[in-house]
Order: structure tokens, then C-alpha cells, then sequence
């Protein structure tokens, strides 16, 4: 059986010559479907990367991508991402449901299914109701909530998450835990969920794929040996959980120093002429200002 | 209501100061008229002193001046629009013809509209397209501005989200950029329409043989020299100026509640 994801010897390195920065290297792992794999990585190690290139926001400098077998070029239309800043990632000028709607209505599905799809998504995550309010007028916790309808919305073959509870407190943060875990559980899905939290990543998993430095690679991929029902309380005290995080932990802290890495990223001629236009806008705005005054 | 009353203190006083000046004979009345004498002529200006049914004198007749001048406010309003919005949606996203365009446009953009009158006058004659042409000239700035620096705020997430639903660039630039800039267009418009009758009451009044209130007030200028008269349309157009800016105000606040929150936060 074809795995529903299979990143294969994947590289991305930002720029080129001496100031190149390879951000990931010699990636190489699967998902299957069904699967709730999470990847834990220090911070800055490149796992936003490997997520962009999963799905297909970048392209990478080498190696691939396949989804169901389908290598991805650019992003596919069964993925869905939810990101970290659900503040940045919904659309202000849209309600609720128009944004739960938004990947649908470019998806041309028609008026009646969409509103059906967007309602029933709501529920999933406990906000049915709240579809004509605006994203505003939400708390953090549910503004995520919103960009996880969403994203189910889509009924995605593979969602994947950049460190989709980074940013509500640690409350919520455990709500918003549980929910992803029932939800997958009623609708089969694949999830792949980039994390910095140990304890998130073992809770959350069926996998654990923790990655070194940067460049990132893989240096150990880990079952999670824990019951499918899973219980923010019983399940953090009990023993396999314990030696789970601790193991993780090891091999987060015990890897060695990485050669410091030039955070400069190197001007491309793209990203040269896009530098140029920026200061070329700010004059003119500095200019605006002036006169408007 | 109090807020409202505020706001009229400082109207007040410079009408007092104004008649106070006239009273004192500092401002020699020929020239000058008191308030007294101007505000009521403005209500007269709507009446059938200023309104006679003599097609002989395009100076007869201030209501259907009034309303060609507003109509050509409107229609050069709408024309900049038409042409700033989706000239700024290409400049805001394409940086590669934003930096092939930019010496041309900061070339074109300090020229000022009165300046190319005789241009235009040769070209089009001094017919209304002349004023119309003119103050789309001098509108299209600040749309166009608005839109490409609302562009360049939007977010990289938003896009990066539309991108991962699979939007391409032509769908995110419309289902995106653009609600994501209307609040900001908005405001260039509500900027550009001041500007639009300015320019259009200037080029009535510079170029003449057109109808409207600018030419309007060239000929009580001219013939007459009814300084009273003068002083009422001036003080009426700022009147007009003030009620529009205010309308777009109230229709931005309803239209763009989203954007007043956020920003309110």
C-alpha cells in the first residue's frame, strides 16, 4: 500500500554560494493514512521548511514530495494547513462561515453543499452557532478552532499543522489538544503536526519524528506506545508517557552543537529587485506622509 | 450632540471675527462683504434671482451649473477608479512592473493638474472633457498609492493561506487582495474626491466655456464684480467639500467595520 505521505531524500537550501543556508537535509520519512505523526525539532531548525514544502508553498532545491503517490509540485488540492497565527491566517472582512467556506468556494463547490460542509465543520469543533460573527469578535481559542473547521471543511486527505497551539494559553491549549484528537478519531485523518513542545508532540502522536539541528534530519522516528484514548491527566503520568518524553527530550538535547549557521539569507536577483521595490515604496510613502500633512 | 456643537466653535468665532472686521470697517465692504450679506445670498443662489430661465447667459442660471459641476465630480470620480484600482492591483503585485513604471510615475505624479491646462485645452478642446480629464489626472494619485501600499501591508500569511487552498495568483489577488485593500482604497477616494472638485471648480473657473460653478463664479467676477456672490458659491463649495468627506466617512465606518475594530484594538 502506498503510504499517504512519503517525503523522500528531501534538501532546501535558501540562496546559493557562501552565504547558501541548508535549512533541511536527507529528509526522508512516510505517513500512512490514518496516522497523527508529529515532528519535534529545536527551535529554528527548519521544521516551518519541511512544512512548506509538503505543502508546496516552496519548492524544494531537491528531492520529493508525494501525496497518495502523486508527487507534489505545487500545493495540492486534498491538503489543508492550519497554521500557527490564527489571527494573520483568517480573513478579517469574512464571517465565520465565509471563511470556513473560503477554500470551498475556489474549490467550486456549489452554494447549498458549501454552507452544508461549512455548518457541519463548525460542529466538529464545538462552533456551531457562531458562523455569522467575525473572527474578531472570537477569542484565540476559537479563532484556531475557526482555521481548523476550515481546514476540515476541505476534507483533506493530509492536514497539516505548524505549531497549531503555540499561541493560546495553556488551557486552551489543552482543549484545543483533545478536540484534534476526537476529531481525527471520528474522520479517519491524516495529520502531520510540526511542534516544539516534547510533551504535545508524544501526546498528540501515534508517531514522533524528532529531527536535529540545523540542517534538520531525522534522528529518530518513534512509535508512541500509549492507548488511543488519550487523557490530558492519567495519560501524562503514566510510565510509557513518561519515558517517552524523556527519550525525546534526550535526543533533542543531547545532539551535538551544529556549525553556527549564517542567518543572512542570501539576495537572490528575485529577492534583490523585491528589496529594491520595498525601499523605493518607503521613500514614496515617506514623501505621502509629508505632503498629506 | 455636544461633540457636534464643538465642532462649530471655531466656525463661529471666524464668523464673528469676519462680520466683526466688516462692522469695523477694517475689511472695505466692496470687497469683503459681511457674513450677513454673504450667507443669505447662498441660500439665494438657489432661487429665481440666480436661476433665470435666459439660455442667452450661461450665468443665469446657478442650479444647473451646481448640478453639472457635481455630475462631473462624480463621473471623473468614478472614470479614476476605473483606471487607479486595477492599475494599483497590478503595480502592488507584479514588483517587476512596479519598478519598470516607477520613474514614469514619479515623473508624472508632482506635475500638477493646472499646469497641463493649456496642454489638455489643445488636445481636447475646453469642453467638459477637458475638466473631466484633469481631475481624473489629479485623482488617479492618491487611489492608485492607496491600493499599491495596501497591497504591500497585506499580510504574507493571508497569501500563504490561499496559496495552500490551492488559490492561484489571479484568484488571490481578487478574493483577497482586494477585500484586503478596499478600506485603503476607500480612504484614496474619499482623498481624491476633495481633490476632484478642487480641480474641476479650478478648470470651470481657469478654462472657461463650460458650464458649472467655477464658470459660474467667472462671470459674476468678471461683469459685475458682485463680491458677494463670489463669497457664496466659495463658502457652498467648501459646504459641499464637507458634507461629501463626511458621507464617505459615515460609509466607510458601515462598510468597514472590520477594519475600524482591528485597528481599534
Amino acid at each position: 500500500m502506498t503510504p499517504m505521505l512519503e517525503v523522500a531524500d528531501l534538501r532546501h537550501t535558501y540562496g546559493s554560494g557562501p552565504t547558501a543556508h541548508t535549512a533541511v537535509q536527507n529528509l526522508k520519512f512516510e505517513v500512512a493514512a490514518g496516522e497523527l505523526a508529529c515532528i519535534v525539532g529545536p527551535s529554528g531548525c527548519g521544521k516551518s521548511t519541511l512544512l512548506r514544502c509538503i505543502a508546496g508553498l516552496i519548492k524544494p532545491s531537491e528531492g520529493t514530495v508525494s501525496l497518495h503517490g502523486d508527487k507534489i509540485d505545487r500545493t495540492p488540492e486534498d491538503l489543508a494547513v492550519v497554521f500557527q497565527d490564527y489571527s494573520r491566517s483568517l480573513f478579517p472582512w469574512l464571517s465565520v462561515r465565509g471563511n470556513v467556506e473560503f477554500p470551498l468556494r475556489s474549490r467550486g463547490v456549489a452554494r447549498a453543499e458549501r454552507r452544508k460542509r461549512a455548518e457541519e465543520a463548525l460542529e466538529w469543533v464545538g462552533l456551531s452557532g457562531a458562523g455569522a460573527k467575525y473572527p474578531w469578535q472570537l477569542s484565540g481559542g476559537m479563532q484556531q478552532r475557526v482555521s481548523i473547521a476550515r481546514a476540515l471543511a476541505c476534507q483533506p486527505s493530509l492536514l497539516l499543522m505548524d505549531e497549531p497551539f503555540a499561541s493560546v494559553d495553556a488551557q486552551t491549549r489543552f482543549e484545543l489538544e483533545d478536540l484534534l484528537l476526537r476529531v481525527r478519531h471520528e474522520h479517519e485523518s491524516t495529520v502531520l503536526l510540526v511542534t516544539h513542545d516534547i510533551d504535545e508532540s508524544v501526546y498528540l502522536g501515534d508517531r514522533v519524528l524528532v529531527l536535529s539541528k540545523s540542517p534538520a534530519s531525522i534522528v529518530a522516528d518513534l512509535t508512541v506506545d500509549l492507548p488511543a484514548q488519550r487523557d490530558q491527566i492519567t495519560t501524562r503520568e503514566s510510565k510509557n508517557f513518561v519515558a517517552l518524553r524523556s527519550e525525546v527530550a534526550r535526543l533533542l538535547h543531547n545532539q551535538p552543537a551544529a556549525e553556527p549557521e549564517p542567518v543572512v539569507r542570501p539576495a537572490s536577483s528575485a529577492a534583490e529587485d523585491e528589496a529594491a521595490a520595498q525601499r523605493f515604496l518607503e521613500a514614496e510613502r515617506e514623501q505621502t506622509r509629508q505632503t498629506s500633512r | 450632540m455636544i461633540r457636534f456643537f464643538r465642532g462649530l466653535v471655531g466656525i463661529v468665532i471666524i464668523l464673528a471675527l469676519w462680520q466683526l472686521g466688516s462692522f469695523t470697517g477694517l475689511f472695505p465692504q466692496t470687497y469683503i462683504p459681511p457674513p450677513t450679506t454673504v450667507i443669505p445670498r447662498m441660500f439665494e443662489l438657489f432661487g429665481p434671482a440666480f436661476n433665470v430661465a435666459d439660455t442667452s447667459s450661461t450665468s443665469s442660471h446657478f442650479v444647473s451649473d451646481l448640478v453639472a459641476t457635481m455630475l462631473t465630480w462624480l463621473l471623473a470620480l468614478l472614470i479614476a477608479i476605473g483606471i487607479a484600482v486595477p492599475a494599483g492591483l497590478i503595480l502592488g503585485s507584479v514588483p517587476s512592473v512596479r519598478v519598470a513604471t516607477r520613474v514614469i510615475i514619479e515623473f508624472l505624479r508632482p506635475i500638477p493638474s493646472v499646469a497641463i491646462i493649456p496642454l489638455i485645452i489643445v488636445m481636447l478642446g475646453s469642453g467638459v472633457e477637458t475638466k473631466i480629464t484633469l481631475a481624473v489626472y489629479a485623482a488617479i494619485w492618491p487611489i492608485l498609492f492607496n491600493t499599491i501600499y495596501a497591497l504591500d501591508e497585506i499580510d504574507p500569511l493571508l497569501l500563504d493561506t490561499a496559496r495552500s487552498f490551492g488559490l492561484g495568483k489571479a484568484r488571490t489577488m481578487f478574493t483577497v487582495g482586494l477585500p484586503h485593500a478596499a478600506p485603503f482604497i476607500f480612504t484614496g477616494v474619499r482623498l481624491a474626491s476633495a481633490v476632484v472638485l478642487i480641480v474641476v471648480i479650478s478648470v470651470e473657473y481657469l478654462a472657461g466655456g463650460v458650464i458649472g460653478i467655477g464658470k459660474f463664479t467667472l462671470d459674476w467676477a468678471s461683469g459685475s464684480g458682485r463680491q458677494d456672490v463670489i463669497l457664496a458659491v466659495t463658502i457652498l463649495a467648501g459646504v459641499i467639500g464637507y458634507l461629501l468627506d463626511g458621507g464617505f466617512l459615515k460609509l466607510q465606518r458601515v462598510l468597514f467595520k472590520w477594519n475600524t475594530v482591528e485597528a481599534g484594538k
